[in-house]
């Protein structure tokens, strides 16, 4: 007998990728896709010199992503587990946190694209004060644009696991630290940080993976102008190229697995958990 | 699965229905054919997609209305309809798809020949679509023009003939002829050639649609009028003029020149209607949308001409019994006229504009079809004001615009490197 974990598994999770890694190999026409083994997705793919920018771009918004919700997620995690003193309002204000997650991911993109435009609220407001003359063009359709969206969609996924493993710190070893005449940047750099480490690997996975698997975001805040892995398999499918978005979808996988891998050698997160 | 049962419980029931109708249904023959169905049809439901330039909720309650069946509409773009046209043909009835769409799927076997005999209106159809002629002495456009795509060889065809065979792929509703819309507000000077899209003048505001089947020919147009190039067959390139001719739009938007690229229609109108873009592909609902806003915007006729699209309605394969005959009946309903009125108050041509006529005024058909000076206000078909007394429609009459004609959407020989190669320019 499978047990039933194992068996949901093996049908939601391994059978698809499995799936995945067989129709990578075959063969599409206009209209149809023929089973066949061949390495053509795979030569073409590996052929094109866009392929190896479209990677480094993937890359490129997952470093810089991870780096602003790093950032500030540890910065509001920091201070809603030592700056606020009452569990009642870390407990508000942490809610207060998740309230843009109330709407869709979508339409919380969408709306920085009125604010953001050439003729939008941000570029309006600027000149109005007279600190630009001609509008910013940067603003909107621009890897600024999409990486802002990305810090503002997926930050909270930094600051939850984050703010967790803050809450878990015994108090005491922080006294203990300041009793040994340690400053606050002691404190935090060799106390805090360390007993952190697990959190921020879980929102690093959540956040790495997350941007590397979107398209979306790149599609809307770009204006179809700049690509990450996702968008090239999503062009694919939608011009019935499936075994060509397969072969892409299958490095892309490996592509993350590796990530992951590497940064799961820093931090042992079932010892620390 | 369930769609299954449920599909056929219907048919089940209606057959039951059927005999009990067939005494109401006798009594009645003087009101013609399309009652023998009155009684059940009404348990019929015909799911359409196709994209949104005529998917329209007017058209489903105006159906219930006339019919008495229930039209599902989906509107998708042009990509997605080509997938699912392609793919999922059990998730449809009727296609309302383009003509370089139906070069792509029909092989597929999902659409099944219609029979022109039990097309009410057939004889009506204009030229394009059948002799590929608009006048006895059009010359025909490049590319995959409607007649060549438009006839099988019989009741199982998956060939395409080119002559009238009496059994049709796709009858055609809708067609026009596209062309670059432009802010004359904002760019302040006449606009008269396809070469004004790269033009360095509108760096950072200017933008192509991200369809290859389409977009191609318009950088085929745009290649042409620069001089850069001249095409033995815009429609069907070869490798080398594919890499030309994408080449050329990838040193262009490296340079920055484009501001963004869109795929539906309605992020068009938003960048249009924004300012973010002043000269792009567009489509003419599209221009109507942004001055129903009250923004100037222009349909720009251009010296090197238009480029065209037809679209029509294919029946699913799987369609058979009561339901092929309420798709019949839906079509020949289409080609009646009220659609064909509505769609050509938003600036496209009916495939019938004999019966569209009928359903509008002497100073629409005009201003829409003849190309006269509007008499009075010209109002879109939700009761926007598009025009005032005196103007008339950018490029024209009927004749003129369509006559102006150099390429029709396509569909090449090389089209998986095409698509392979647009999608690198998108990524680049």
């Amino acid at each position: 007998m499978v047990s039933p974990l194992a068996a949901v598994l093996l049908i939601f999770l391994v059978l698809p990728i499995v799936l995945i890694v067989i129709v990578s190999f075959w063969r599409a026409t206009e209209f149809s896709i023929i089973p066949a083994f061949e390495f053509d997705n795979y030569a073409f793919l590996f052929g094109s010199p866009v392929t190896y920018t479209v990677f480094f771009n993937t890359f490129k918004y997952a470093v810089i992503t991870w780096a602003c919700t790093l950032l500030i997620g540890f910065t509001v995690a920091y201070y809603l587990a030592f700056h606020i003193r009452t569990l009642t309002w870390q407990i508000a204000l942490f809610l207060l946190c998740t309230i843009p997650f109330w709407t869709s991911n979508i339409i919380r993109m969408i709306s920085w694209i009125p604010f953001l435009g050439r003729n939008g609220i941000a570029n309006s407001t600027l000149m109005s004060w007279g600190v630009i003359e001609e509008p910013i063009e940067w603003l909107l359709f621009s890897d600024f644009a999409v990486i802002l969206a990305f810090v503002h969609l997926y930050t909270l996924f930094m600051v939850v696991p984050i703010f967790n493993t803050m809450m878990r710190i015994d108090k005491s070893l922080i006294e203990a630290a300041r009793d040994a005449g340690a400053n606050g940047a002691q404190i935090l750099w060799n106390v805090i940080i360390p007993l952190t480490k697990p959190g921020i690997m879980i929102g690093t996975i959540f956040v790495v993976t997350l941007v590397m698997g979107d398209f979306i975001t790149v599609r809307f805040m770009s204006g179809s102008q700049s690509a990450n892995v996702g968008r090239l398999i999503s062009n694919d499918i939608a011009l019935l190229q499936y075994p060509s978005a397969s072969a892409t979808a299958i490095v892309l996988l490996l592509t993350v697995l590796i990530t992951i891998g590497i940064l799961l050698r820093f931090v042992d997160i079932r010892k620390e958990l | 699965m369930t769609k299954f049962t449920q599909r056929n419980g219907l048919s089940r029931r209606t057959l039951l229905k059927g005999a009990a109708s067939t005494a109401i249904a006798a009594g009645s023959t003087t009101l013609g054919a399309p009652m023998l169905w009155a009684q059940n049809i009404k348990d019929v439901t015909l799911r359409q997609f196709g994209t949104g330039v005529s998917n329209l909720n007017d058209v489903a309650t105006k159906v219930q209305e006339d019919l008495g069946f229930t039209l599902e509409m989906t509107a998708l773009d042009t990509d997605s309809v080509t997938q699912r046209a392609a793919t999922q043909p059990n998730s449809f009835d009727i296609a309302d798809i383009e003509y370089f769409i139906a070069k792509k799927v029909w092989g597929a076997g999902n659409l099944q020949a219609m029979d022109t005999t039990k097309i009410d209106n057939y004889d009506k159809i204009a030229g394009t679509f059948r002799s590929g002629l608009l006048t006895p002495e059009s010359t025909i456009a490049q590319g995959t023009a409607p007649h060549t795509v438009g006839f099988t060889s019989g009741p199982n065809g998956t060939d395409f003939v080119q002559e009238e065979s009496g059994w049709m792929t796709l009858i055609p509703t809708i067609y026009n002829a596209d062309t670059l819309g432009i802010r004359p507000d904002l760019i302040g000077r006449p606009i008269s050639n396809w070469s004004e899209l790269l033009n360095p003048e509108f760096k950072g505001k200017a933008s192509i649609l991200d369809i290859s089947s389409i977009g191609i020919m318009d950088m085929a147009m745009v290649v042409e009028s620069m001089g850069e190039y001249t095409y033995p067959d815009k429609g069907n390139m070869t490798k080398e003029e594919i890499d030309l001719t994408i080449g050329i739009f990838t040193e262009a938007k490296k340079n920055g020149q484009f501001r963004a690229f869109w795929k539906s229609f309605d992020e068009s109108v938003n960048l249009m209607a924004s300012g973010e873009v002043v000269i792009q592909s567009m489509w003419s609902p599209a221009i109507t949308a942004v001055k129903s806003q009250g923004i100037p915007c222009v349909y720009q006729p251009l010296e090197e001409g238009y480029r065209s699209w037809g679209g029509g309605l294919g029946i699913s394969a799987a369609l058979s019994g009561l339901e092929l005959d309420a798709a019949y009946e839906y079509i020949n309903w289409y080609l009646s006229g009220w659609v064909g009125g509505y769609l050509m108050r938003q600036g496209y041509y009916s495939a019938v504009p004999e019966t569209s006529k009928e359903f509008m005024s002497a100073d629409e058909w005009g201003f829409w079809y003849e190309g006269k000076a509007a008499e009075g206000d010209i109002l879109s078909p939700t009761g926007d004001k598009l025009a005032g007394a005196g103007e008339v429609r950018d490029g024209g009459s009927f004749l003129e615009r369509m006559g102006s004609v150099v390429c029709w959407n396509s569909v090449m020989d090389e089209n998986q490197y095409m698509v392979r190669k647009w999608n690198e320019f998108i990524a680049a």
